[in-house]
């Protein structure tokens, strides 16, 4: 939506770089008129498993990172998105809504942000345990990340809708794959703002394309380990869950709309791990 | 002869008796408070002797309905409306009872099972107990389990357990649904019923209303009626993991809860500064307790190269001092194998281990002639890729690899599909906590194995399953939380 006549090229997020997909194939985006925006990309089945090998990738360090660092980095991408703001709005306004819609949009997306920034470094004390246990053990569990996880956003595609579904994964120190709804221009304008808050390369990773081709791709795939899918379609959640079976992957199945903001949604796509170590000399 | 000639140290024989309490001839279905009958029986046998024990009913779809319509009526009508503190009372009375009972439980699931008297003396029977004691006192403290958010039970949970802990099992899954205000239909494995439906004599005993728990008997079919029964609103199940993953198939779509517990190939690391001794006793009972048949059991021992044969000179050692034989015997340490068929599985899958190339080495002594047996095994020369290296045995064989570094034991001991449980053996804080962060596994004990307690969540990561049983987060799969 440049005002200087240079229009921007969508491309993908993949690995902390734009490529455009490697199908060659495009998404056209046209405004509520039917007026020519932008041709972004149709993401394929290679270009979803290439975002699972850059989120693998990155699943390591992003668990590792300490707690205040990755509230740091959230409270960052606050920051600069609250800074391009103008340019979201007028991205938002471009794609059908009315200025004002697009305004709080963009406020509510910043506002989940520091929201979850905040629970960097609080969700894990409210769902850990120290067990007392009837022996001499000293017994403790916690939460770990599950690791890498496929976001199938909600087909409104606000980009505070978008931010609702990928901001607990990630500040529970998942890597994310998401695949955005309706508007994918503002999704690919978001990955800029990652880009430049200093979150590492892989650990969110952006697609856009035609849901019905890579919804299944998504839960087949042997190495994410979880998938949140928000979706109305009883058919489509139905054969979501019978191809999870084949590695058990964690599903969370929600409604086609923003996801509460809530520390159990960390939680969906968190493991509790138990350790025992004896008392004694 | 008896049944103790693998005995090579002379102790003399310690059975423990059956007469004080009777296994009954046969036994119908527990359903809505009431002994059911069934058009089809099957026998259960001890499998140390091949003795068949008892005749229980097999329910078929027509009885798995009636158990879930009981379920939904006592549910309905008498359990969701009683005060969430009373609910407690049933549990902890049931817990008291038990306890009062537990010799016989213990000897019920000894014959029955195959396991040593000892372990389901002083591990399965007592642990139960403190699994309904447990759980009891949540009854009317829910509103603190969940900060933030608001708990209100499922409906009627649907629950299909294993034969190598059938009591432990039973209370594992019947205590939390009770406690967080569910009702249960409850299906044991089919060579194990006997404690489950003494457990219903038991609820019996302690009043608690027709249908608020159910037991039906029966094989895989009567579990699957069970799982897809439509007015079930959750799963719980331990087993297998391809049981598992077909169960979670089947649920698709249908919207139930479920927790999955499932299979497991656990890695035992041991470092070149762990106690030797004491390591050696965390592997043999990481491995041969309940002879292997545990999903967490320490299947795969990594010992740091360095100290690797010692170790397994001194693992050899102590096996050959194990006594394997007649599960009533107090000095016992490995008994029957559960069935023939398991027995088929885990020679199958040894002669695949030998096949593949890797060293079989077993104690020296014989087993009993009758019933089912296979000695404590061990294999070195593995490679990550050999099959006994990969899949779950469930029995006494130990798959050994060696390891230089401790990222060299974190990534063998990772590079499977399973996740239940690991182990680490060093001195060195440090390292514990590098290693037990490190290992993708639902459980982690450092310098012991094996430790269970009802305060302490189970279960697994990847696919070993889904869900965590006790402490505090094993509620949450039996509540429906708003948020």
């Amino acid at each position: 939506m440049s005002t200087s006549g240079i229009p921007k090229t969508y491309k993908l997020f993949i690995g902390g770089k734009f490529p455009r997909t490697e199908s060659g194939r495009i998404l056209e985006v046209r405004g509520p008129n039917g007026e020519f925006l932008a041709n972004a990309s149709r993401a394929s089945r290679k270009d979803f498993r290439n975002s699972v090998v850059a989120a693998r990738k990155a699943a390591g360090g992003w668990a590792k990172s300490t707690a205040y660092l990755k509230g740091q980095i959230f409270y960052r991408i606050a920051e600069v998105l609250d800074g391009r703001a103008a340019q979201f709005i007028a991205e938002g306004v471009a794609q059908g809504a009315t200025h004002a819609k697009a305004k709080a949009d963009v406020a509510a997306a910043i506002d989940l942000l520091v929201h979850y920034a905040g629970w960097s470094d609080k969700y894990q004390p409210l769902f850990s345990s120290v067990n007392p246990v009837a022996s001499p053990h000293f017994n403790f569990s916690a939460p770990q990340p599950t690791g890498v996880v496929g976001v199938i956003a909600p087909t409104g595609g606000s980009l505070a809708e978008l931010v609702s579904v990928i901001a607990p994964a990630l500040i529970g120190g998942n890597t994310v794959i998401l695949l955005a709804g309706g508007h994918p221009l503002n999704a690919i304008s978001f990955a800029e703002v990652l880009a430049t808050s200093d979150v590492p390369a892989g650990v969110v990773n952006i697609l856009t394309g035609h849901r019905d081709e890579l919804v299944l791709e998504f839960v087949k795939h042997m190495d994410v380990n979880g998938v949140l899918l928000c979706s109305d379609n009883a058919e489509e959640k139905k054969a979501a869950e019978l191809e999870s079976a084949e590695n058990l992957k964690r599903m969370s199945l929600q409604p086609d709309q923003a996801l509460p903001q809530s520390p159990y949604h960390i939680l969906d796509f968190q493991e509790i791990k138990t350790t025992w170590h004896p008392i004694g000399v | 002869m008896s049944a103790n000639d693998f005995l090579s140290g002379g102790f003399a024989p310690a059975p423990e008796s059956a007469d004080h309490f009777e296994i009954k001839k046969s036994y119908d279905l527990y359903i809505g408070g009431k002994w059911v009958k069934a058009a089809k029986r099957f026998e259960t046998t001890n499998p140390a002797t091949g003795e068949v024990l008892s005749e229980v009913a097999l329910a078929g779809k027509k009885e798995v309905d009636l158990a879930v319509k009981a379920a939904r009526k006592a549910y309905e009508d008498v359990w969701s409306k009683m005060p969430a503190a009373e609910r407690g009372k049933y549990l902890f009375r049931i817990a008291r009872l038990l306890q009062e009972r537990a010799r016989e439980f213990a000897v019920t699931e000894t014959l029955d099972g195959g396991k040593p008297i000892r372990e389901s003396r002083d591990i399965d029977v007592p642990l139960a107990a403190a699994h309904f004691f447990y759980h009891a006192g949540w009854a009317d403290k829910l509103d603190y389990a969940f900060p933030g958010a608001k708990s209100n039970p499922l409906g009627v949970v649907g629950q299909v357990i294993p034969w190598n802990f059938p009591l432990l099992m039973a209370a594992w899954k019947i205590a939390p649904a009770l406690a967080c205000g569910n009702t249960v239909v409850l299906k044991p494995a089919e060579t194990t019923p006997l404690t489950a439906l003494k457990l219903a004599e038991l609820f019996e005993d302690a009043g608690l209303p027709p249908g608020v728990v159910n037991i039906i008997t029966g094989a895989g079919p009567t579990g699957q009626a069970l799982v897809e029964h439509p007015d079930v609103n959750k799963v719980a199940f331990t087993g297998s993991t391809a049981v598992g993953k077909a169960i979670r198939r089947s649920i698709s779509g249908t919207g139930k809860k479920f927790t999955l517990e499932l299979g497991g190939k656990a890695a035992n690391i041991v470092f070149e500064d762990a106690p030797i001794n004491e390591a050696v006793e965390g592997i043999v009972n990481g491995i041969f307790f309940n002879q292997g048949h545990v999903c967490c059991a320490g299947s795969r021992l990594f010992v740091q190269e360095s100290i690797a044969q010692k170790v397994i000179k001194k693992l050899q050692k102590r096996m050959e001092s194990l006594i394997v034989g007649d599960p009533m015997d107090k000095n016992t340490d490995i008994g029957a194998i559960n069935s023939p068929e398991q027995l088929e599985r885990i020679k199958a899958l040894v002669k695949i281990g030998k096949e593949e190339g890797a060293c079989l080495w077993q104690p020296s002594g014989g087993l009993p002639r009758k019933g089912n047996w296979f000695k404590p095994t061990l294999f070195t020369e593995c490679a990550q890729s050999h099959r006994i290296v990969q899949e779950e045995v469930f029995g006494p064989v130990l798959a050994i690899q060696t390891f230089r570094t401790p990222q060299e034991a974190l990534t063998k001991a990772n590079n499977t599909p399973y996740g239940l449980s690991g182990g680490v053996w060093t001195d060195k804080g440090s390292k514990i906590f590098k290693m037990t962060t490190g290992l993708n596994a639902g459980v982690v004990w450092a310098n012991t194995f094996n430790k269970f307690d009802p305060t302490s969540p189970f279960g697994g990561f990847k696919e070993s399953g889904i869900g965590r049983e006790g402490g505090v987060h094993g509620l949450a799969a039996y509540c429906q939380l708003s948020h």
